[in-house]
């Protein structure tokens, strides 16, 4: 079964970020494919390269990486979320003339409308609200 | 075909458990996890309604992993039913839709 | 994308506007989601119905009001926009004080309905 995730919640501040990250191994862990991960709202902290978690907390940034690069998983920031929380990829840093830019490998910035996409392509898009 | 619920916040403090039992169908189960398991305690303020659903055949489960962290394992009310992160996969696909009540 | 059938997708919105980002982010996904062909619907309930109040003024605070903002809905592909009857009667809101005039207003039983008749349900 094709499954995506919709992340809401902040890492570090909301234990869902952590449920949907143990969902999501739970659900390869069965044989089932995860397609998307769509990082939304103050979820999209999730995405930044600057994140630097105490060694003896969960770095949902590297584990997402991990996650995404073994089974080929579509890590989706929102565009309009992230910009507005300070997370930027090159292109956009550039475009908006800004000293540096912070998304993470292997995470996507793209539209909102990557949300319904993952719905439609999806069997089971799962919520995770802070 | 039915719906999961899911609820992560406890009752006695948001009204997530009470909206999601007003639209809970008989064929819908739900799911407490993170902070909605206190609403598996028999002082929660929706145990009554949680105890009628459960009589009707809704099958209400709790996540075990946060059941036990906040040290709750002796005090979860009869019928509810615990579950792991594998059994919550297997919800989502029992079921055809989740609703995440947050 | 062509060939997959149309899904039938409820955004649920239940959350009151201004004091969280989430009523706002709501809205956003509805309209975002117009151009995907898809038989969307839109339900408020819990504070979400208060979104659905005329005369918001919320120049003060520095948002656009959703007086104004959800009156756009129409001109989007939203199939049907509902309203939970017990959430308005609980907040003592009567249907003439709803900006929307084309919303159905529906009970508990039949949201319980509408849920089990849908694809994809995207909760905020």
């Amino acid at each position: 079964m094709i499954f995506s995730l919709a992340i809401y919640a902040a890492p570090y501040t909301s234990q869902a970020s952590d449920s949907a990250y143990r969902f999501a191994l739970a659900l390869l862990e069965n044989g089932h494919t995860l397609y998307r991960v769509f990082f939304y709202q103050d979820g999209v902290h999730t995405a930044s390269s600057l994140n630097t978690p105490p060694q003896d907390e969960i770095h949902f940034t590297h584990n997402w990486q991990a996650l995404a690069q073994q089974h080929n998983i579509d890590l989706i920031v929102c565009i309009a979320a992230a910009l507005k929380r300070g997370l930027l990829n090159k292109q956009e840093a550039s475009r908006y003339d800004k000293p540096a830019f912070n998304l993470a490998e292997g995470f996507e910035i793209s539209g909102l409308g990557q949300l319904v996409d993952a719905a439609v392509i999806s069997d089971r898009l799962i919520t995770f609200g802070g | 075909m039915s719906t999961l619920h899911t609820i992560n916040k406890s009752p006695f403090s948001h009204s997530t458990l009470a909206s999601c039992l007003q639209v809970c169908g008989k064929q819908d189960g739900i799911l407490l996890l993170e902070d909605g398991v206190f609403g598996a305690l028999a002082s929660s303020p929706c145990a009554e309604e949680l105890a009628t659903i459960i009589e009707t055949g809704v099958r209400v489960y709790a996540l075990k992993g946060d059941v036990n962290a906040r040290g709750l394992q002796e005090k979860i009310r009869a019928g509810i039913l615990l579950t792991d992160y594998n059994g919550f996969v297997q919800l989502s696909i029992e079921h055809k839709c989740v609703q995440s009540w947050y | 994308m062509n060939q997959t059938p149309s899904k039938k997708i409820l955004f649920i919105s239940r959350h009151a506007p201004y004091g969280t980002s989430l009523a706002k982010d709501a809205l956003d996904a509805v309209l975002s989601s117009s151009a995907y062909d898809q038989q969307l619907s839109l339900l408020f309930m819990d504070d979400g119905v208060f979104q659905l109040l005329k005369n918001q003024a919320s120049g003060e605070i520095a948002h656009k009001s959703f007086s104004s903002l959800l009156p756009v809905l129409p001109l989007y592909e939203i199939n049907s926009i509902y309203v939970h009857y017990e959430s308005l009667k609980k907040r003592q809101i009567t249907i003439n004080e709803l900006v929307l005039d084309s919303v159905q207003i529906i009970d508990s039983s039949a949201i319980c309905s509408l849920l089990a008749q849908q694809d994809q349900l995207l909760s905020f």
